[in-house]
């Protein structure tokens, strides 16, 4: 079977991203998977019993201080040589920035196609893709060079099917052209243990019903009761109450987990964008009129200062 | 310093949007269409730029005739001018041959700066910022929540999974920005009216010697098969809280096995 690339994601803190295990379990239904880490020195070694857990039966390690040092193109450069050495079946990256981002550049430089936020793949190369705020369904095709595609985390279930990979390293060779972007600094904001938001199978969100920062206490104390991330409508991010990088909508992430607790939001379509391919939906709101009950499971209409509070009590009781 | 703003007509993503039944494109003629969100930003970090270090700013839009509409909407936040790339044969191009039109253009302007929304809310694909320094040969720096300008030196924050990263580069550069850089002003009547008297060049295929098979949906890279409406969500149970809400939320994630 030929080989299917799968550009790995992964964080300094946490290794491996649940959307490199699920892409690779993707790729196993196109092909063998070979997974592809582009990082500093010695990035493959903390990451290759993970991605071998999921399937990966080789690893290119392409590790060089430029690759880390500057801001996307030489990945991209690597990466097209890679890609056009071994002629894979298939070229998968996560749907996030940088994953599209190396993608991007990798289109261009191959004169490929591209295609963004697919949530399935099927062997011919017919992607699905959900476009509008979650309101179609499309089915698209690469049809120009190999399939090029991002695949949004979430999508695929992941599943373990152990491998040994073989390790091969790449020479990394950079030049003047991919180092005009350097990173001078990386500043870590994110506090704690929650998981990453677009990864996440719950998400927990406050709106603009939350009333304050200090009440998002409340979101927060939810969501580890549920083992999941934070997120905030665009209306509780203007006002100040949570940080931008946890917006879920259409200007913030996309996020499609197994249950989206949504508190105090109204659910206007910039927030239903983000949200609504969400497995299971609980919606607290005063307003029983508010739009966020359309799409939820099961809603409360009511005090959400009061709902949640009990509901946590709850939960702590149950455990 | 010379700044180029791309900005895109989209239809308006607080309505309801389609795909046209007979090519799978966006429907754009049953839509309200609006200039990009994202690229408001853009805008506005352009104006303040100039406002600081002088220059000029340009608006560089790539659509059909009634893109015209924004690009006016555009110009009365303050642009000098702008540049319109509008041809038949542009209709259904893809990204990558989208970034080759917007690249010709920009190769003709002379940019220090290029600078842009971080995403469209049509496609939200994300990739043409770095498809366009690729074909360029200038540095990106995308997905800033600040930009600061020294000299020829330009320095953002970028926003990532974890934090941020501080990147910096020489211009000419494309910057990419996040609705976090800053709050965009509103036209005023005064920049309405002078909007319509300012200065808007068109410019074809042929004008930018880009071959119309390259582009459109024959010259596409990729292909959109078929198209269909996601069955809406339909709401399920709906209480009010009589004092066991909270109780009874739980016990709907204890039947979903959430808890």
């Amino acid at each position: 079977m030929s080989e299917v690339l799968v550009v790995v994601e992964a964080t300094r803190e946490f290794g491996v991203k649940k959307v490199t295990c699920e892409m690779l379990t993707l790729a196993r239904e196109l092909g063998t998977p070979s997974a592809v880490v582009l990082g500093g020195p010695g990035a493959a070694e903390a990451l290759s019993a993970k991605l071998g857990e999921y399937g990966a039966e080789k690893i290119y390690a392409a590790e060089s201080e430029e690759i880390d040092g500057y801001l996307v193109a030489p990945k991209a450069t690597v990466l097209a040589e890679l890609v056009r050495r071994v002629q894979p079946a298939a070229v998968l990256l996560a749907s996030a920035q940088e994953g599209k981002e190396i993608a991007a550049r990798l289109a261009v430089k191959l004169d490929n196609g591209i295609l963004t936020d697919v949530v399935g793949l099927d062997a011919d190369g017919t992607a699905t893709q959900v476009v509008f705020a979650g309101s179609a369904i499309v089915k698209s095709k690469v049809t120009r060079g190999l399939p090029l595609v991002t695949v949004r985390p979430n999508s695929v279930t992941p599943a373990p099917a152990a491998a040994t990979p073989v390790v091969e390293q790449l020479t990394v060779t950079v030049g003047d052209a991919d180092k005009l972007a350097k990173v001078v600094d990386r500043v870590a904001e994110q506090k704690g243990s929650r998981p990453e938001l677009t990864e996440a199978s719950v998400v927990v969100s406050g709106g603009r019903g939350v009333g304050n920062a200090d009440n998002f206490k409340l979101v927060e104390e939810l969501a580890d009761l549920l083992g999941g991330a934070v997120g905030a409508s665009r209306a509780a991010v203007d006002s100040g109450f949570y940080p931008h990088q946890f917006q879920v909508g259409q200007t913030g992430k996309t996020v499609s987990p197994q249950l989206y607790v949504a508190l105090g939001i109204s659910g206007a379509i910039q927030h239903r964008a983000g949200m609504q391919t969400s497995k299971t939906i609980v919606a607290v709101n005063k307003d029983g009129e508010a739009p966020i009950f359309e799409l939820a499971d099961f809603g409360v209409v009511g005090d959400l200062f009061k709902i949640v509070p009990q509901a946590a009590e709850e939960i702590r009781k149950r455990r | 310093m010379n700044i180029v703003v791309l900005v895109k007509q989209v239809p308006d993503s607080g309505a309801d949007r389609n795909l046209r039944s007979d090519d799978n494109t966006i429907d754009r003629g049953s839509a309200n269409n609006v200039i990009n969100e994202m690229d408001e930003y853009a805008i506005e970090e352009a104006l303040k730029i100039k406002e600081a270090h002088g220059g000029e700013v340009t608006v560089l839009t790539m659509g059909p005739d009634r893109a015209t509409e924004s690009i006016r909407k555009a110009l009365s936040m303050g642009p000098d001018k702008a540049v319109h790339v509008v041809d038949d044969a542009l209709h259904g191009s893809c990204a990558v041959a989208t970034s080759k039109v917007l690249a010709a253009a920009l190769n003709n302007l002379n940019a220090d700066l290029v600078l842009c929304g971080a995403e469209s809310t049509d496609g939200r694909v994300q990739v043409i910022p770095h498809m366009i320094a690729e074909r360029l040969g200038v540095a990106a720096l995308t997905g800033a929540r600040k930009l600061t300008v020294d000299g020829a030196t330009l320095t953002v924050e970028r926003q990532t999974e974890e934090g941020y990263e501080v990147v910096t580069a020489s211009t000419p550069a494309v910057v990419s920005v996040w609705d976090t850089i800053n709050e965009p002003r509103y036209p005023s009547f005064k920049g309405i009216m002078a909007a319509k008297k300012k200065p808007v060049q068109t410019l074809s295929l042929a004008d930018l010697g880009v071959a119309p098979a390259e582009v459109g949906l024959d010259g596409a890279t990729s292909a959109v098969l078929e198209h269909s409406k996601r069955p809406p969500r339909s709401g399920g149970a709906k209480v009010t809280d009589e004092g066991s809400g909270g109780a009874q939320l739980v016990e709907f994630l204890a039947t979903e096995k959430f808890v």
